[in-house]
């Protein structure tokens, strides 16, 4: 089996709002799967959909193998959730809940469980609301991480957490990565997404918009350029590929396409070139790119 | 005042988010006593008959433990006073302490207090707007009340006193309310602890009331208040300087306790609990023993005390009443048979019966706020199938509810034994009468998990579902309603144990719709979306 997950043609509507439209998403096994959008992007629909929550209006989807929705209980055994906004039990301790949700996916190892509420620094003896929002997502996460499962379903797991405890997360996730699980990590932090993924799908107004590896996207975005020429630039404007120039005296500041780079680098080094910084875009570009220029693509 | 402002903004919110659920309380209690007046004159035509009501059910201990001391059975106001007023307070006064909660201590636990507490809002603002919106209800409950038995031809004194009196009454709870939810850390809690009182004051009056030797308990109950205030029956004023001061009294030791504290946390401080889970907290029952326990023990409680009491003051009703046809009359309409204790009885178990409902419809319902606070989610996100998880919380529906009712029952039937010196027959014959019950209940609660698993959205109709099936077994005999209204109530078509022949094919079909309904529901909740 190469995919853990597959999903092709995915629709979901709400009434008359559709919250997935045509959404196409492939997680290979052992990879850690970057979903990456904005909110109401319907990210969290179709998570609820791989889970059995929602019922497909139409499409295929395959989790580990199976229907999600028909042999929901019979998957679940294989996966461990984290939900994007955890709710406890009011009178139910954080450990209890750990316990209790790992004993319903069936088994928790001790060990393990020991050793990330440690790391994550959380007080098992509190009881529900007592929690802040990120002591909530710590206990739904040693939850999921103390269960021997194959796939981890993460749905925005950092949103809560300091930047501190988001180190911690980081590390244990590539320890599961280490140990071959599979993970599909919905997030809008994007930093955290370049951090631990292998492969990225963006998802926009409920369907996939780019999916590939970090080196595919950034394929397809462009690179800043800040420059200090030994002549006046001269034509750089013309070019179709170059955005945003800014020219002061004979430094330059652009963003170009990467494919026209070579072009660009040319036409540089013709006027002499005495200092040149270049970066690759980052995540937060690429986001940028599909979430606020509506119809570039 | 710096603490207070924003006050009128939040009353206007509160008026928003309430602006279906008080309306329809409202109007519905205070129209109550104006629609009912005309009836006094259909049943008691001429003064003899009026003499015989007061000298019969006016002087029947039973029927003051139920409705409250008869002062004068004489006028049409006396009358609807006496049996509506008591019932009219206690369900205003829930209403009250429903009201405050929502809007004091939920607001906190939702966790959207904090939200409104960083805008430009007083420290006292949240409280005052949820006292002024349930303050309001009662206000307009009672100004309603008293505008429309003017309107029936009531004399103006008895009509402003009694809605006075039955807007103080909510203001009592109001307040009371407002304590609870400074007590307490979670909005179920506060509910609990405001409406124990309210349990509490009915008790004290129903005591109160039928005991003439304790008729002092009555005058600790703001329930028992709404009476002595004695609306058309030569108005005491004074009274209702009682619910006044209670209701200064409570609300000021409301607002001493408010600074005591932070927001989103109680006086009562939460307890830590244990680290690792117990070995039982291991299936979804597991969980929903823990989510339902509390609740459950709650009602048992209710229900084996006032089984109790009512078991105990049984015999007393055959002395009372004497041989009056009218009477009897008027007690079969209440769904009883010829013999008055057994007719008493009847009645006893057959409002046991619709209150057991109402836990079966609650209990339900708790499915449904676990759902709507995404907390069946992670559950179902396990190896839990839906069927099983919705059979973790239907046990206790259905069998709770069963327990309840042989509870009250057993209870009723060994105090009522033990005075008349019968326990050996009385016992297996009232447990019985209440177990008999039963069909009706569960059709009640199955068509409550119907509407949980076809239409979510709408689940807490499950309580209209409920409260008519109520309001048409009690209230339908009295007002007389044709007898094709009075069968959609599935508490019509129970025989009237103990006295009455038991045939089973009632009970059958009940249970077949029960469990067609059931099945429907759960069919439903199998196939739709989680959310």
């Amino acid at each position: 089996m190469d995919n853990a997950i597959a999903i092709s043609g995915l629709n979901k509507s709400f009434g008359s709002t559709k919250a997935l439209d045509g959404l196409d998403l492939q997680v290979a096994t052992g990879e850690v799967h970057g979903f990456l959008g904005p909110n109401g992007s319907g990210k969290s629909t179709t998570i609820r959909v791989l889970l059995g929550l929602l019922r497909a209006d139409s499409g295929s989807v395959r989790l580990l193998g199976g229907d999600p929705w028909r042999d929901a209980a019979a998957l679940h055994r294989r996966l461990a959730y984290v939900p994007g906004d955890v709710n406890l039990w009011p009178n139910l301790s954080g450990g209890e809940v750990i316990d209790l949700l790992g004993r319903l996916r069936g088994g928790l190892d001790q060990r393990r469980r020991k050793e990330l509420i440690e790391r994550f620094d959380l007080d098992p003896t509190k009881k529900g609301r007592t929690y802040s929002k990120g002591n909530r997502q710590k206990v739904a996460i040693v939850a999921a991480l103390s269960s021997d499962v194959e796939l981890l379903v993460l749905d925005e797991p950092t949103s809560g957490l300091d930047p501190l405890m988001e180190a911690t997360f980081q590390y244990a996730i590539q320890e599961e990565r280490e140990k071959g699980r599979t993970v599909l990590l919905s997030s809008h932090i994007l930093a955290e997404v370049e951090a631990l993924c292998d492969r990225v799908s963006i998802i926009r107004n409920g369907h996939v918009v780019e999916s590939g590896t970090l080196a595919d996207l950034r394929h397809l975005t462009r690179t800043s350029i800040t420059a200090e020429l030994a002549g006046h630039p001269n034509g750089l404007s013309k070019l179709a590929d170059v955005h945003d120039l800014k020219v002061e005296g004979t430094r330059v500041r652009f963003d170009v396409e990467t494919h026209a780079l070579d072009t660009v680098l040319r036409q540089l080094t013709d006027v002499g070139v005495r200092s040149l910084t270049s970066q690759p875009p980052t995540l937060e570009e690429l986001f940028l790119r599909h979430y606020t220029e509506a119809g570039t693509r | 005042m710096n603490d207070l402002v924003g006050t009128r903004h939040l009353v206007r919110l509160a008026l928003r988010r309430d602006r279906i659920v008080l309306p329809v309380w409202v109007i519905i209690l205070g129209s109550l006593p104006a629609s009912t007046w005309g009836l006094y004159d259909t049943l008691y035509p001429d003064a003899a008959s009026r003499t015989a009501l007061t000298s019969t059910m006016g002087a029947n201990p039973s029927l003051s433990l139920l409705y409250g001391p008869a002062f004068d059975l004489s006028t049409a106001g006396g009358f609807v006073v006496w049996r509506y007023g008591s019932f009219i307070g206690l369900v205003l006064a829930l209403v009250c302490v429903f009201t405050v909660t929502r809007h004091t201590r939920q607001e906190e636990d939702t966790g959207r207090q904090e939200l409104l507490s960083s805008a430009v809002t007083g420290r006292y603002a949240a409280l005052t707007a949820g006292l002024l919106t349930a303050g309001l209800a009662a206000t307009i409950t009672g100004l309603i009340t008293t505008v429309g038995v003017l309107a029936a031809g009531a004399p103006a004194a008895g009509a402003i006193a009694f809605g006075l009196s039955l807007a103080l009454a909510g203001w009592v709870f109001s307040a009371v309310a407002a304590v609870a939810a400074q007590l307490a850390t979670y909005a179920r809690t506060a509910n609990g602890i405001a409406s124990a009182v309210v349990g509490a004051a009915f008790l004290l009056r129903a005591i109160g009331d039928a005991a003439t030797d304790l008729r002092w308990l009555s005058w600790l109950s703001p329930l028992g208040w709404v009476s002595q205030v004695r609306p058309f029956a030569g108005e005491r004023w004074w009274v209702l300087l009682l619910p006044l001061a209670a209701t200064i009294v409570c609300a000021t030791v409301a607002y001493r306790l408010l600074p005591r504290r932070d927001v989103g946390m109680g006086l009562i401080p939460p307890r830590p609990g244990p680290a690792v889970a117990a070995p039982g907290l291991r299936s979804p029952f597991g969980l929903a023993w823990r989510l339902h326990r509390g609740l459950l023990f709650g009602w048992l409680t209710g229900f084996v005390l006032t089984g109790a009491l009512f078991g105990s003051m049984a015999a007393g009703i055959g002395d009372v009443v004497g041989g009056s046809e009218q009477t009897k009359e008027i007690f079969e309409r209440l769904g009883g048979a010829s013999a008055m204790v057994d007719a008493f009885l009847a009645s006893i178990v057959s409002i046991f019966g619709m209150i057991a409902a109402m836990y079966g419809v609650q209990a339900t319902l708790r499915m449904r706020s676990e759902e709507t606070e995404v907390r069946l989610e992670p559950l179902l996100a396990t190896r839990v199938r839906r069927l099983q998880l919705a059979g973790s919380h239907l046990v206790f529906s259905f069998a709770g509810s069963a327990l309840l009712l042989a509870a009250a029952g057993a209870a009723a039937g060994l105090l009522h034994g033990l005075r008349i010196g019968d326990v050996s027959g009385q016992v297996p014959a009232v447990l019985g009468a209440a177990v008999a019950q039963l069909p009706a209940v569960w059709v009640v609660v199955a068509l409550s998990v119907l509407i949980f698993g076809l239409v979510p959205k709408y689940s807490t109709a499950g309580w209209s579902v409920a409260s008519l099936s109520l309001a048409l077994a009690l209230y339908g005999p009295v007002l007389q309603l044709p007898q094709i209204v009075l069968d959609f109530s599935p508490f019509t078509h129970i025989p009237k144990l103990p006295s009455a022949q038991l045939t089973a094919t009632p009970l059958l079909w009940l249970t077949g719709i029960a469990l067609v309904a059931l099945a429907g529901g759960l069919a439903g909740f199998r196939r739709r979306d989680i959310g």
